[in-house]
């Protein structure tokens, strides 16, 4: 397998002027922008709006209510909880456990990586040999697996496995590219100076890879959110609390789908869930076609 | 880990040393060919240590819970129920755990996987059996046309990058790419199943018709198809969005290198070059990625076969997670794992052979 290499930029500017510049270059491309803004729009919305937003409780006289109802916009559930007040407090532990993985698995990977390829010998075989085994274990068939049996109830927990066993791709691409910026002059002068393996790596050779590894943690984050809310709808993590994941789930088993009143039900959740990851994806792409020149000038 | 530690010195010493010599190449294809298959091995190895060890980690010792329920249900001694349990698992809770080890290496060697569980009597490898071929068949059956039209779509949008068939493939690549498996199947099965009753979902629920016997027949064909069809249109319309994507990039970057415009200048005429040079070129580095694709949508079939209730692997699976049947997953968890490596490693061959280069540079 070949890795994709990636143009390094600008060499020499700090990380903050570069994250500046991508922003910049995201703005000028309409895509990457719109899908900045669904993003950061609803990182807002379910950050803030949940704290002003009545408590959904479960109410024997409104049940399946269509959308439309006086006084429930999307209709309410097989409980009588309010769709649309579960559908804007549901995003929590989806976006919550979404980007949580994705660091995790992201420092795992820079890690790793990067270690890998400096110190070279013992450490890049044992580094190359895990990544290639946890790359071909299928992960969701592991995730379903671990999820089912240890109950992790907490986000926390169910971000840390997640985020544990999705490192290897982000670690093959950091290491090759460590590899070849290694052997750059700035390196070797950073290197000459006996500045220490950890400088070394994290100060002078890791900032050039910035926006490289911002696209592969968006792209980590959309990974995680697709695991989860699978899990969550086959409900092989635990149904405790409130989600997009935990209302497909419901709405699924209740035969929501058969059902004309209770349609906005299971469709506001699916709405949620790809309007997140289309935003996702729209700014990764953007990002893309930012790093590799190729894609938009010619 | 230690076998590891060797490929790599390997790969260290041989790498640089290579002469442009025709013996030594010849000798650097075999090694290539020879640490690619023990790293096969390796991983196939590494993962059913790792399976045997996990099992015994999880809560609930699925042996000891058996013996527990024998014991409780039936009035057997607890020898009994351990020997029943010797039987079931193919392991003696009372062996030493690397005794233990040992036995379940030698008869996952012999292809014993030992029996279900949930279904007293039947075999971890009949239940394989049974249901893997059809997972197969709509994976592979989706791969096939996804990576077709993909490669086609991801060829147009290249050739006529900035026009508005280019923003719209584009835009519907990148929505597809987006979306999930299990989100599309929900929306089919609402739309293209409720409300505009295309599909009849309780005729198509399971792998083929229940009485119908599977022989090779127009007839049978059809019938699995049909079955077959809600699962491959969701894996199909989930994956055709990226492959056209990657494809894209690809042929803009092959439509930059020197031999594209060399072949112009020698006035070769577009399709001959479209064809023959950027199109071969661009398709290359995405057929490594066909492997790794096919573990990914062999891993997602848990949730796209549980919502049509197509009956293959991720079926069986997700039963299995469900009713803590151990044998079961642990079988099913090392098939679909030896099925990605072997799929990863025929694609690192065919690719090897494609592509020249990739043997002289590429450590795998």
């Amino acid at each position: 397998m070949t890795e994709a290499t990636i143009p390094v930029t600008s060499i020499g500017t700090t990380g903050v002027s570069r994250f500046a510049g991508i922003l910049r270059s995201m703005r000028r491309s309409p895509a990457g922008f719109i899908g900045f803004v669904i993003v950061a729009l609803m990182v807002l919305i379910t950050a803030i709006v949940p704290f002003v937003l009545p408590d959904v409780s479960p109410n024997v006289k409104e049940i399946l209510l269509p959308a439309g109802s006086s006084g429930h916009l999307l209709g309410t559930d097989n409980e009588g909880k309010d769709v649309l007040i579960q559908m804007i407090g549901g995003g929590r532990t989806v976006i919550f456990v979404g980007f949580f993985a994705a660091a995790i698995s992201t420092v795992l990977a820079i890690v790793l990586g990067s270690l890998a390829a400096y110190l070279g010998g013992w450490v890049d075989s044992v580094v190359v040999t895990l990544a290639d085994v946890f790359l071909t274990v299928p992960q969701i068939v592991l995730l379903a697996v671990l999820g089912a049996f240890f109950k992790l109830d907490s986000p926390l927990l169910l971000a840390l496995l997640v985020g544990g066993l999705s490192w290897p791709v982000l670690t093959r691409a950091v290491r090759a590219q460590v590899f070849s910026l290694k052997e750059r002059e700035f390196v070797e002068a950073a290197r000459l100076l006996d500045l220490g393996t950890a400088r070394v790596v994290f100060v002078e050779i890791l900032p050039n890879m910035a926006s490289f590894i911002l696209m592969n943690f968006m792209i980590g984050v959309t990974n995680a959110i697709y695991q989860l809310v699978g899990l969550y709808l086959l409900g092989l993590a635990p149904l405790t609390g409130s989600n997009w994941g935990i209302m497909l789930n419901r709405a699924w088993i209740a035969g929501a789908i058969f059902n004309d009143a209770s349609l906005a039900w299971i469709l506001s959740p699916i709405i949620a869930i790809v309007l997140l990851l289309v935003g996702l994806v729209m700014m990764t792409r953007s990002l893309e076609e930012i790093l590799n020149p190729r894609l938009r000038d010619r | 880990m230690s076998g590891a530690v060797d490929t790599s010195a390997a790969e260290l010493i041989e790498g640089p040393a290579v002469e442009p010599r025709p013996s030594a190449v010849r000798r650097f294809v075999n090694a290539w060919l020879v640490r690619r298959l023990f790293k096969a091995v390796l991983t196939v190895f590494i993962v059913t240590t790792g399976t045997f060890f996990l099992v015994r980690l999880l809560p609930g010792n699925p042996v000891d819970t058996y013996i527990q329920t024998q014991i409780a249900q039936t009035g057997i001694s607890y020898e009994a129920a351990a020997a029943q349990a010797k039987n079931l698992f193919s392991l003696d809770p009372n062996e030493p755990l690397i005794a233990q080890y040992f036995h379940y290496m030698v008869n996952m060697l012999h292809g014993d996987f030992g029996n279900s569980l949930l279904s007293p009597g039947t075999t971890v490898a009949s239940v394989i059996k049974t249901y893997l071929p059809w997972t197969l068949f709509s994976v592979g059956v989706a791969t096939v046309f996804s990576f077709a039209i993909g490669i086609v779509a991801g060829m147009i949008m290249a050739y006529r990058r900035e026009t508005w068939v280019d923003h719209l493939l584009t835009s519907i690549g990148s929505v597809l790419h987006a979306i999930p498996n299990y989100i599309l199947a929900i929306l089919i099965v609402v739309f293209l199943g409720v409300k505009l009753q295309v599909f009849d979902l309780t005729q198509a629920r399971g792998s083929y018709t229940p009485g119908v016997t599977p022989s090779f027949s127009l007839s049978f064909l059809n019938d699995i198809f049909y079955h077959a069809m809600l699962p491959i249109l969701a894996y199909a319309l989930t994956t055709v969005g990226s492959w056209a994507l990657v494809m894209k990039s690809s042929t803009v970057e092959t439509l930059g290198e020197d031999y594209v415009t060399v072949a112009r200048a020698r006035g070769l005429t577009d399709s001959r070059i479209r064809s023959g040079y950027v199109g071969r070129n661009a398709v290359l580095p995405l057929f490594s990625q066909l492997a790794v694709s096919l573990g990914f949508v062999v891993g997602g079939s848990i949730f796209v076969e549980k919502i049509f209730g197509y009956q293959g692997i991720g079926f069986s699976l997700f039963n299995a997670v469900n009713g803590r049947d151990y044998a079961v997953l642990q079988g099913i968890f090392l098939v679909v794992t030896i099925s990605v490596v072997a799929a990863n490693l025929l694609a690192d061959l065919l690719y090897s052979r494609m592509d020249p280069r990739i043997r002289v540079q590429g450590k795998g």
